[in-house]
């Protein structure tokens, strides 16, 4: 015997079953979707390697693989080789690391072990704001700025002392005009060393305070507990930080191209003027035509593939810090 | 004379003890180096960029090569607009992945593999991402655009974005989903209603970071929406903006426009610095609450 | 079987032969129950017992996780729902829960109560502001919140925002409450409250609820279940098990020996 009140929950039976079934459909669809949001980053990735590489064909199959030695670069003959740019970026990059890592280890110490308490938010703060200023400022206070000082301060007196010595003398002659490869990668310093020194102060800061309070129980003093208990601990994390800070001064245009002199010959001193891979690229790419064009991306896929190269290896080395503290 | 008294005389342990002051001194060193370096950008960039402040900055456009005087209005709505729609396209895509990788990317090696890519992105060399985009939207229609600008930096945007909202989200405890789930709440509702919204916050923290970042590039404009000396508001065609004015004026030999460099340089570190304080500020203002 | 129900009393669940495996580890062993139907059932017994495991295959709230599963039958007035046709939505809007740590959503009180509603229900604006009163007078804490309903619902003390979520679980009127250590991070106040609240639910609902106080169990239910190791030791009227139970594990938990 139905009654209305069988009927009407009947209905309301069903409408709830069909709200059911619609909701296992919307749940199929939002996972396809963000599925493939988070498909975008690989699409991109692959998308990358495969315009780069294609447009850099023609300069590949030119040369094969000379063109990675090769030192010319003669846009109207169509002569070009990496050489000279992958010799700057480097350079300028590896000063950028020697002057940066143990200043950023040192202020990574301080803010973690002798800083007073209430100074180690806003200073560490004021080293993160740092990160985030724009590289092209850099390139600016680097030309108009830091240039002359060093010119004057630095590169005229070092060359009157060292140039006639053997060995060394070689390395600070050329023109003491404040540009050049030396002060690229000064410059680099300054933008790459609040970054590395924000990793590192992260990383110290992940120690367990039980294990540094064991090695202060022993009576370690500070500098021991951080040289054999805080640097070992962290050690992985500490060698990440500094390659990713390597791989971003690899592929840094703005700091570098405002004073690298912008030279296409081997630098043959510390001040000489030259050129890096990102550099080039910003400078040639506006006119570039033909062989030139297809050049320019050669060497984008060049760095592109080095600095892919150095993240990874600073992506599993931090990985395997964190998996050895069971985060 | 006591162990202790003895061991403190010996020449070992003052050795140590110079160690660790000649340490520490240095690392304090460093931190003063670090301070004044950071002092000295600021300085030289406000007392460059103040000399530049003048209404007419905002006013006028940028001036033909030669002329006096001048803005960089059409910079500063250029950047505007490029930065806005990259926005616009990066934060629903970089969240939705976020949400992909918390909620469905535990076990999957897709997403770890994808995580690992992005973050490789997040600090690739944003010049190559402008090659890349230049060789899909800027070669086949035969002229540079804001649009192809705005795909470049939301290349650059969403790696920021995803990463920080997966974080955010993770962090939400098991048992708020649970509880939702308890009702009979379908995944999807979830997730955005619930999950979401308790993470917001820190959401929102990692897309005013990400604005932050692509404010100050240069690079990758430089290939796609290049630059456009005059007012212009069609993203179709070449778009002026803040990053690629600065790199050409700076490097000219005109004064005026040298002077202008350094106030569309301060423009963008005022606006850079300004967002990550507030996302710092209010990141911090909701997780007290 | 150790079931010692009226046969006047209808059975809301049927649990028969439950084994749980969290991957290897086998957290149910041959797990053999009846729940009453309109009564509050508990289940006690040290940590590690499996009785939050057990509570938890009660709604499936297992298979949100991989790894994790069961085998058995658990039968919900009369259908299984460890089968793998089982809509899991549907299963949660019928057997509500209510965890250990409150967990209101970070909206409005009223929004809390209005979002279960609204999963399965369309209703008017007026209908809704009346399903979220009576939920909230059910839970007891309308008086304290019928001025602010708009504001967010974490803005309530720990004990009011755990009968919020009572309240939010009464709301969309499922047949099954569990409740997973309801009190354990209340004060004892709010315990208070909460307890009394269980006695009333039970006029409306089945209650099953998961307590690591004897005490507690002892006061609100009517039937209890003691649990060891993943094994149901004994199963009976609370009365009958706390004054005189019949197997001598049961003794030895209820009179302190361990736990």
């Amino acid at each position: 015997m139905n009654t209305t009140s069988d009927h009407s929950q009947q209905n309301a039976k069903s409408a709830v079953l069909a709200v059911a079934k619609r909701q296992l459909l919307q749940d199929a669809l939002f996972h396809r979707v963000t599925q493939l949001f988070s498909l975008v980053v690989l699409v991109a990735l692959l998308g990358i390697i495969i315009s780069l590489f294609v447009n850099a064909l023609p300069t590949f199959s030119k040369f094969g693989f000379k063109f990675l030695w090769y030192v010319e670069w003669d846009i109207i003959k169509g002569e070009f080789g990496a050489a000279i740019s992958i010799v700057g970026t480097i350079l300028s990059a590896g000063i950028a690391m020697i002057l940066a890592v143990p200043l950023a280890f040192g202020i990574a110490v301080f803010l973690t072990e002798t800083c007073p308490v209430w100074l180690r938010r806003p200073l560490g703060t004021a080293v993160e704001l740092l990160a985030a200023v724009p590289s092209i400022i850099y390139g600016m206070f680097g030309l108009f700025v830091f240039a002359p000082v060093f010119s004057e301060f630095l590169q005229v007196p070092l060359q009157s002392v060292l140039m006639g010595m053997p060995i060394v003398g070689w390395l600070f002659g050329g023109a003491t005009n404040g540009l050049g490869i030396m002060a690229a990668g000064i410059i680099l310093a300054f933008m790459v060393l609040p970054f590395v020194a924000a990793v590192m102060r992260d990383v110290f800061e992940i120690t367990p305070v039980i294990l540094r309070e064991s090695a202060y129980g022993l009576g370690c003093t500070t500098w021991e507990v951080v040289r054999k208990v805080v640097l070992p601990y962290t050690q992985k994390g500490v060698i990440g930080g500094v390659m990713l800070g390597l791989g971003r001064a690899l592929g840094e245009t703005m700091a570098v191209t405002f004073v690298i002199g912008n030279a296409n010959r081997l630098p043959t001193s510390l001040f000489s003027p030259g050129t890096s891979i990102a550099s080039v690229l910003a400078n040639e790419f506006g006119e570039a035509e033909g062989l030139h064009f297809n050049t320019l991306f050669a060497l984008g896929f060049l760095l592109f593939c080095i600095t892919f190269i150095v993240l990874s290896i600073a992506k599993w080395l931090i990985n395997r810090t964190e998996k050895s503290k069971g985060l | 004379m006591t162990m202790i008294q003895k061991m403190s005389d010996t020449a070992l342990y003052r050795s140590r003890q110079r160690a660790n002051l000649i340490g520490l001194t240095l690392s304090m060193f460093a931190m003063f180096l670090g301070l004044a370096a950071l002092l000295w950008i600021l300085f030289v960039l406000f007392s460059n960029g103040f000399a530049a402040l003048d209404i007419t900055l905002f006013t006028n456009d940028t001036p033909a090569p030669g002329s006096e005087g001048g803005g960089i209005r059409n910079a500063i709505v250029g950047s505007l607009m490029i930065v806005g729609l990259s926005v616009l396209i990066s934060t629903p895509l970089g969240v939705l992945a976020g949400i992909y990788l918390s909620e469905y990317g535990d076990t999957s090696k897709t997403a770890e593999f994808t995580r690992n890519v992005t973050d490789i992105m997040l600090s690739a060399p944003s010049i190559v991402l402008g090659l890349f985009v230049y060789a899909i939207a800027v070669a086949p229609v035969g002229h540079f655009s804001g649009y192809a600008g705005s795909l470049a930096l939301s290349l650059i945007a969403i790696p920021v974005v995803m990463r920080t909202t997966e974080n955010m989200l993770r962090l939400v405890p098991g048992s708020l989903r649970e509880a939702a789930f308890a009702l009979g709440a379908p995944r999807w509702k979830v997730s955005l209603m619930v999950t979401l919204r308790a993470a917001k916050s820190g959401v929102i923290t990692g897309v005013l970071l990400a604005v932050a970042r692509i404010s100050g590039e240069t690079a990758p404009l430089l290939f796609t929406a290049l630059n456009n000396q005059f007012f212009s508001t069609n993203m179709e065609a070449p778009m002026a903006n803040l990053p690629v004015v600065i790199f050409q004026f700076a490097m000219s030999p005109y004064q005026n426009w040298i002077q202008l460099a350094w106030g569309a340089a301060l423009l963008i570190t005022l606006t850079v610095l300004l967002l990550n304080i507030l996302a710092r500020v209010f990141f911090r203002e909701k997780v007290k609450s | 079987m150790p079931n010692t129900n009226n046969t006047n009393l209808k059975n809301a669940i049927e649990i028969r032969n439950l084994n749980f495996y969290y991957g290897t580890f086998k957290g149910l062993s041959d797990v053999n129950l009846n729940i009453a139907e309109n009564k509050v059932t508990a289940f006690i017994g040290p940590s590690g017992c499996g009785k939050s495991t057990l509570l938890r295959t009660l709604n499936r709230m297992y298979s949100l996780y991989p790894g994790q599963r069961a085998e058995g039958e658990i039968k919900l007035y009369g259908e299984d729902i460890l089968s793998k046709s089982q809509d899991l939505n549907l299963l949660r809007a019928q057997v509500g829960m209510v965890f250990q740590k409150p967990t209101p959503f970070p909206m409005s009180i009223y929004d809390n109560i209005a979002f279960g509603v609204r999963l399965y229900e369309n209703l008017s604006r007026s209908d809704m502001d009346d399903r979220v009163e009576w939920a909230l007078t059910k839970a007891a804490i309308f008086n304290e919140v019928k001025d602010k309903l708009g504001q967010s619902g974490l803005s309530l003390s720990g004990g009011q925002q755990q009968r919020l979520c009572i309240a939010r679980s009464v709301a969309v009127k499922p047949k099954v409450i569990l409740l997973d250590e309801p009190t354990s991070a209340l004060d004892p106040i709010s315990t208070a409250k909460v307890e009394e609240l269980v006695s009333e639910l039970k006029a409306d609902y089945t209650v099953a609820i998961v307590t690591h106080n004897m005490q507690q169990a002892a006061r609100v239910s009517d039937f209890t279940a003691y649990m060891y190791l993943g094994e149901l030791i004994e199963f009976g009227e609370t009365d009958q098990i706390f004054m005189k139970p019949t197997r001598q594990e049961t003794e030895d938990y209820i009179t302190g020996r361990f736990g």
